[in-house]
């Protein structure tokens, strides 16, 4: 469903994003993970086209998106929310997810009502009315969710968005990703919290320096010798496997 | 419920004003309505813009000295009757609004840049207009007195109120609509946060653009009706940036983003101003050092204009009785 191929990003002398491949097939959750700084956010900011690759090309549904402006690709239906929360502070929740239908319906009335039922079904239903500068971190990430599902996306892009929530508060998200799937969206989501990692997601790239270093099951990339280097330095998995020898 | 509200509060504020003209008001009352009117009028405009949009224009003179000079030029120098030269007006000063909003939003200016850009553009349009001969030069153009519905000039000021009135309760139906929409929701989403807007599939430019224009054209539509009442102008009162500080003045004193904003802020401006005059003995220009006064108790105590110092002193009320 969506290719990104041979991608690559330079932010002066800082090589952001290194020759990076990701293919997303339709229906699946795939994950993008990696330690931070590792380029993570600024892939998905080419392939939601906020940011030009330096190279390498963007497909979606084999059309070539590479340099097409975000709103375009929304139309699409690719999808994005932000790392960083970006609610309409100004606005209350219906109003900040109608801005999300109003990509399908002109009909005020018909944005609006969709916006409740989309606010529904990320358990925002009894917060409509709230201005959304008066919601907690959790209610944000629900909004920011909300509002990228009301454009009725086929590709959803998650950035994050259960970083900041405490245990019981990804217990109650995890569900809510996992309906959106079967409803038949696809999803790409950058997540830290393996938890979730390894619970909601079916393929699993992982991202090291720009580089894209393994993809493939979550059970095998987490064991694999790369990305644990990654994570925890040269030697860790050596030192990891001589450890569980000797539990053993 | 409450938008309900405060639109038929302001419909029947315009009804009461008009029905009071009718039945009679004394000369110079009738005169201080009517510059009202006219500066709600323009600050409706530069609120589409600046409110909603979040767009900070300081040059809204622009749009008014086109519309402005346009009928003039129409009606004097090529005899075309003063509607069909209002609605020339009106389209110019639309126009001239899109060219501006074309070459700044391309560039990407916003903030500080885009207001600099905005009042730049309008000192250029002043400075031309002072110096070519068909915009009559310094000396200005007067419109030559003809009464009469067609001429848009009535000896009975009366009418000319109701008409202004008719436009200015247009403007609060527009912003009205504006609120609902489609568009009014992407031009306040851009203004909060471009980059989610973007990632909810919204053009900021094109609606950017769209909303410049509709602000210059209701805005070219106040000049327009300026010259009807006024039959001169020159290059320092239609591009002066008098109007386009009256023009953002009213919008954020009574409430920028607001419907009723524009219209609360010009009555109470003008009208405090007025009434300082008459108090102050003719000391000149002490009316601007209300206005000074207010913009400083504004920006202190009501960041949100007078529309939203009323609103959160209602929540308040209304909380504080749910507590008990």
């Amino acid at each position: 469903m969506l290719k990104a191929h041979n991608l690559t990003k330079r932010f002066s002398g800082l090589l952001a994003v290194d020759d990076a491949t990701i293919d997303v097939a339709e229906g699946p959750i795939t994950g993008l993970i990696g330690p931070n700084g590792a380029g993570k956010t600024t892939l998905f900011a080419m392939i939601a086209g906020f940011l030009n690759p330096n190279a390498g090309t963007v497909t979606f549904q084999n059309e070539d998106i590479t340099s097409e402006k975000p709103h375009l690709r929304a139309r699409r239906g690719l999808a994005r929310t932000f790392q960083i929360v970006q609610p309409f502070a100004g606005l209350d929740v219906r109003d900040n997810i109608a801005v999300g239908a109003f990509l399908h319906t002109k009909d005020p009335a018909e944005a609006r009502r969709l916006a409740t039922l989309t606010a529904e079904k990320v358990g925002l239903g009894h917060e409509l009315d709230k201005l959304a500068s008066g919601l907690t971190i959790a209610g944000r990430k629900r909004l920011e969710l909300a509002r990228a599902l009301a454009t009725q996306p086929k590709l959803l892009l998650l950035d994050e968005v259960l970083a900041g929530l405490n245990p019981s508060e990804i217990r109650d998200v995890l569900p809510i990703i996992r309906q959106i799937r079967e409803e038949g969206v696809t999803i790409l989501m950058i997540e830290h919290i393996m938890q979730a990692v390894m619970n909601l997601c079916d393929t699993v790239y992982v991202l090291s320096q720009g580089k894209m270093i393994a993809s493939g099951e979550p059970r095998l990339v987490c064991t694999d010798t790369a990305v644990i280097e990654a994570y925890l330095g040269h030697g860790a998995a050596a030192r990891i496997k001589a450890e569980g020898a000797a539990h053993a | 419920m409450k938008k309900n509200f405060e639109f038929i509060a302001a419909l029947a504020f315009l009804g009461v004003v008009g029905i009071a003209a009718i039945a009679g008001l004394p000369g110079n009352i009738l005169n201080l309505l009517i510059f009202m009117m006219i500066i709600a009028l323009t600050a409706q405009g530069w609120n589409v813009l600046g409110g909603y949009g979040g767009l900070s224009s300081f040059g809204h003179a622009a749009f008014f000295g086109t519309g402005a000079y346009t009928t003039t030029i129409l009606q004097t120098s090529f005899g075309i009757n003063a509607w069909v030269g209002l609605v020339c007006g009106v389209i110019l000063g639309a126009a001239v609004g899109a060219l501006i909003g074309f070459l700044s939003f391309r560039a990407g200016l916003k903030g500080s840049y885009f207001a600099l850009i905005t009042l730049a553009f309008a000192e250029v349009l002043r400075i031309l207009a002072n110096s070519w001969d068909f915009t009559g030069g310094a000396a200005g153009m007067m419109v030559s007195i003809n009464n009469g519905f067609a001429y848009l000039q009535f000896s009975d000021r009366r009418w000319f109120l109701l008409i202004l009135i008719g436009f200015v309760a247009g403007g609060l139906l527009l912003t009205r609509w504006l609120e609902r929409s489609a568009f009014g929701a992407y031009l306040i989403a851009l203004r909060e946060n471009d980059q989610a807007a973007q990632a909810l599939g919204v053009d900021i430019f094109k609606i950017k653009i769209q909303a410049i224009t509709l602000s210059a054209a209701i805005t070219a539509l106040a000049g327009c009706l300026y010259v009807q009442n006024f039959l001169f102008i020159d290059a320092n009162v239609a591009y002066g940036s008098w109007i386009s500080i009256e023009a953002l003045f009213a919008a954020i004193v009574g409430g920028a983003g607001t419907m009723l904003g524009p219209l609360i802020g010009s009555v109470l401006l003008l009208g405090l101003g007025e009434i300082t005059k008459s108090f102050s003995g003719g000391i000149a220009g002490v009316d601007l050092v209300v206005f000074g006064i207010i913009l400083i108790l504004c920006v202190a105590f009501a960041p949100n204009g007078i529309r939203g110092f009323v609103a959160d002193l209602w929540y308040r009320r209304k909380s504080r009785g749910k507590a008990m």
